[in-house]
């Protein structure tokens, strides 16, 4: 039987329910030295000196370094999406002339005992002169460096006749919308601890995550050693969601630090760093406007938009600014489109991706769009997203633009098709009816809905190896990474099912650099597809290794062999001779093992839809969501259960960014969410029941299994579903302006409403 | 820095003595003292609950206790769930139900679980959300984690 589309249990639980899983800080080696880092406490201002003697005096000091220990090390480059002209943006490993945010690192401090390190660090005096902040990503570019303005790149993605489309429109429908600051926020912080092996000259670096491999071209070029010397080691990570396992500062300081002090050096970030300076998301503004006819058919879609980037570019470059304008026409025909993305640098920490980074942001947007398209025409939302659904029949689509430097085609789709089934599933006439009892009640309760099109599976390629040993056991070897997600099982469910062994003989390696020379990672929703694929032809390619060296050694025709139970038995004769697995491997002198590699330059777009039903508290302004539900279309489930988490943990984040979280700067640039008591997470008293429907309607003709994405299907629409939700509850379309909806936002937009309908 | 202090307290049954600083916390000393590296600090100010262990049956934020405050105490950690290669009921419903993805937040539920469980065997579902909504967990959206924990809860009456 199959294994795969089968919900077996995870293969890596079991360290992790005892207690004997390895995180970062976990990484313990003799001799270890501490690093701590010293941050900006002003937003932007100049760097005229640090005083650093009281540091230097301190008993337990090894080094304190500022930007002069470290000016042979080049700035941070990018790793995705680089444009002409970004380099000025980059940055300092330590802050150099000016600091552009609090929490910026300025110095680093050594110690043999992270306590000591942190004393030792509050003795570093740094001397800035403040300047006025940039705060706001759409008021007028200043200058960011001599020369330089902060306005970094202006990204346009076009095509159509625009102008007729607004000439010849029946309405215009505009609105300006706010997407708040929020990230990903893993749980485990970031941490890195590294090594310099004396006996072989190799520094490894352990706590990566998410890119390895690209880490170490990164960190070789960077500190100019040759890349057959560094080693990047991924052990347990605690959650990714695209801001962990990025080339950040740190990372090259204790590398740096490990190679010049020549013993290990470990540092863990606490709370308060990681959220001022681990990658934030998602701040931005956008003024939007549609051109319709009569039907609530959009003729032309014309958006602008300013993204809060932050003090500096970082590995993604203008990714984030790059996918929102690709992603914002989704699911819909669109004949005429214009996006045009500001990215804007401010003084703030700087932004990288989070989970569906451009989808929330282009979903919110385009979404609301279309419930007020709908009540400007008095139409059925739900009517005027079919009218401007992509034909079933229209598929392959293509875009007339890229991204992430793949052409847009969506490969495969039936969006009418599946927003029917899904509101059949989740009773959509019954749930109209009991909210319309409720309201006349006098309760304040409604419901919105969020479309979406997602990508997934970015290549351009991942390597796998499979290497049968002689005593029977299966490594597979990847060049991806685990960030939490089910790598592990998910790989060795589709490698079972190529062999036809059984899960209990197959080990996964991720995240190592020594045991491949290649590998992509982990984001973009890519290692199902990619990986996933690479490890169905190299299966393929050993299961005939495989029959054919045990034909040799039973003397049958490998055509009349079978794989049961982890032995290769004559098909026609079950009982008769068999061989085991490690037997075979021993006939043919060892090891058997096969590589493959898949290739694409094209990306899958799994779609769904997001669907929540919110009750508004009259005097508090308390948003309560009752119910969430999730429709994907995934292709192919690999493990239904597998996907059904990554939906139901992604649409708790979608709550958490609709309605609490938010990195929210008074006026002089000071961070105020920098416990997690004013960065507000969801804990389970804000969660319902997420109500996920998984569809297989449309799998991808681009890889073997058919399967698409599914990391980011959870949280792509909330932020558009609750906007819509709460717009319905208290009866003003279009109202919801701002994400999150905090309560004091609420009490402003109830305020704007007429007594009566309060 | 200061003067370190003798302190002595049981971890999962084994008799810990150590000699630390005053300001140590529990959590720290369970890591780096006792080699316990089982339990996780997330936030290092009490409001995450991935450092949640038993002390004296009671769940404890141990990002906020210092180990000095331990003296004489009995303390559990994750470690001390399994009985050799048989899970925890805990243990055993969360692999089960899937209540769990990158597993750091991980050993803070099952210890928070364990504390609520064993002062309340019949726990209600609401009083269980409302207790359970103690510990953040980032990945799983928590409906995994409140289904193993109920079904824990089933399993530890029988």
């Amino acid at each position: 039987m199959s294994l795969i589309g089968r919900s077996v249990k995870r293969l890596e639980d079991r360290p992790l329910l005892s207690g004997s899983g390895r995180f970062a800080a976990d990484v313990t080696v003799p001799d270890m030295l501490y690093m701590r880092v010293v941050r900006s406490p002003i937003a932007f201002g100049r760097l005229s000196g640090l005083r650093i003697a009281e540091a230097l005096a301190h008993p337990g000091t090894i080094a304190v370094w500022t930007a002069e220990d470290v000016a042979d090390i080049p700035p941070i480059g990018f790793r995705l999406t680089p444009v002409p002209g970004l380099e000025p943006y980059r940055q300092p490993v330590l802050a150099n002339g000016h600091v552009r945010y609090v929490g910026e690192p300025i110095a680093a401090v050594f110690a043999a005992d992270p306590y000591m390190a942190e004393d030792i660090a509050d003795l570093v005096a740094p001397a800035i002169e403040p300047l006025e902040p940039c705060l706001d990503p759409a008021a007028s570019p200043r200058e960011f460096a001599p020369g330089r303005s902060t306005e970094a790149a202006v990204i346009t993605k076009a095509y159509g006749d625009l102008d007729t489309a607004f000439t010849g429109a029946h309405a215009v429908v505009a609105l300006e919308l706010i997407i708040g600051r929020h990230s990903g926020v893993p749980l485990e912080t970031r941490g890195a601890i590294a090594v310099p092996e004396a006996a072989t000259g190799i520094l490894r670096l352990y706590g990566a995550a998410k890119v390895p491999h690209y880490n170490r071209q990164a960190l070789a070029a960077m500190l100019g050693l040759p890349l057959d010397r560094v080693h990047l080691h991924e052990g347990h990570v605690g959650g990714g969601f695209g801001i962990r396992g990025e080339l950040y500062p740190e990372d090259v300081l204790t590398c740096a630090a490990a190679l010049r002090l020549g013993r290990p050096v470990k540092w863990i970030e606490d709370r308060y760093e990681h959220l001022v300076a681990a990658n934030q998301s998602r701040g931005s503004v956008h003024r939007v406007r549609a051109a319709v006819d009569e039907h609530g058919f959009i003729l032309g879609l014309d958006d602008e938009f300013w993204f809060d980037q932050g003090g500096y570019l970082r590995t993604h470059g203008v990714t984030v600014t790059d996918l929102t304008c690709a992603m914002l026409p989704g699911p819909y025909t669109i004949p005429a489109y214009r996006s045009v993305g500001h990215v804007r640098l401010t003084n703030k920490t700087p932004c990288g991706t989070y989970r569906a980074p451009g989808r929330f942001e282009a979903s919110f947007v385009r979404e609301r769009l279309v419930d007020v398209i709908a009540h400007r025409l008095g139409l059925d939302p739900v009517v005027v997203r079919r009218r401007n659904f992509i034909a079933k029949t229209a598929m392959p689509f293509r875009r007339e633009f890229s991204a992430l430097g793949t052409d847009i085609v969506y490969d495969t789709g039936d969006y009418a098709g599946l927003l029917d089934k899904f509101l059949d599933r989740v009773g959509w006439v019954t749930l109209r009816a009991d909210v319309a009892r409720r309201r006349q009640a006098g309760e304040m309760v409604g419901l919105g809905l969020g479309f979406f099109v997602e990508k997934s599976g970015l290549g351009p390629f991942d390597d796998v190896r499979i290497t049968l040993g002689n005593d029977g056991t299966i490594e597979v070897i990847t060049g991806a990474a685990s960030i939490g997600q089910g790598v592990e099982t998910v790989l060795a469910q589709i490698c079972a099912d190529g062999l036809g062994t059984g899960l209990d003989r197959i080990r996964v390696i991720h995240g190592q650099t020594d045991r491949i020379a290649r590998g992509m990672g982990a984001f973009a929703s890519r290692v199902t597809v990619m990986t996933g694929a690479a490890v169905t032809i190299a299966a393929a390619k050993l299961r005939g290794e495989l029959l054919r060296v045990a034909g040799q050694l039973l003397q049958t025709a490998p055509d009349r062999l079978a794989v049961i139970a982890n032995r290769v038995v004559v098909s026609d004769a079950p009982s008769g001779p068999s061989l085991d697995l490690g037997a075979i491997a021993r006939g043919a002198g060892g090891d058997l093992t096969a590589d493959a590699t898949f290739t694409t330059d094209r990306m899958t777009y799994p779609y769904g839809v997001h669907l929540a039903q919110v009750r508004v508290q009259r005097d508090s302004c308390a948003i309560t969501v009752e119910r969430f539900f999730v429709g994907y279309d995934v292709g192919r489930a690999v493990n239904p259960m597998l996907v059904e988490g990554q939906i139901v943990g992604g649409a708790a984040q979608g709550i958490g960014a609709a309605l609490l979280e938010e990195f929210v700067y008074d006026a002089s640039g000071q961070p105020q969410s920098v416990t997690l008591a004013d960065y507000l997470m969801p804990t389970i008293a804000e969660i319902p029941a997420i109500e996920v429907s998984l569809f297989e309607d449309a799998p991808t003709p681009l890889n073997p299994l058919g399967v698409k994405g599914a990391g980011e299907a959870g949280i792509a629409a909330a932020g558009a579903a609750i906007a819509t939700a709460v717009d319905d509850a208290v009866g003003r379309p279009g109202a919801v302006r701002q994400l999150p909806i905090t309560p004091n936002r609420l009490h402003a937009l109830l305020a704007e409403l007429p007594a009566a309908e309060r | 820095m200061s003067e370190r202090q003798d302190v002595t307290f049981t971890v999962n049954g084994d008799k810990h003595a150590i000699r630390i600083e005053p300001r140590r916390s529990l959590a720290d000393a369970l890591r780096e003292d006792c080699g316990l590296t089982g339990t996780h600090l997330g936030c290092e100010h009490g409001v995450c609950g991935a450092c949640t262990v038993l002390v004296d049956d009671q769940p404890v934020r141990s990002c906020l206790m210092f180990a000095v405050q331990a003296e004489g105490a009995r303390v559990r950690t994750v470690e001390g769930l399994a009985a050799g290669d048989k899970l925890h009921p805990l243990q055993q419903a969360f692999w089960d139900h899937h209540g769990l993805q990158c597993g750091f937040c991980t050993p803070g539920f099952l210890m928070l679980a364990v504390g609520i469980l064993e002062r309340d065997p019949d726990i209600a579902e609401p009083e269980l959300r409302e207790a359970l909504s103690s510990n953040l967990c980032r990945c799983t959206g928590y409906q995994n984690i409140l289904k193993s924990v109920l079904a824990a809860a089933t399993e530890m009456r029988k």
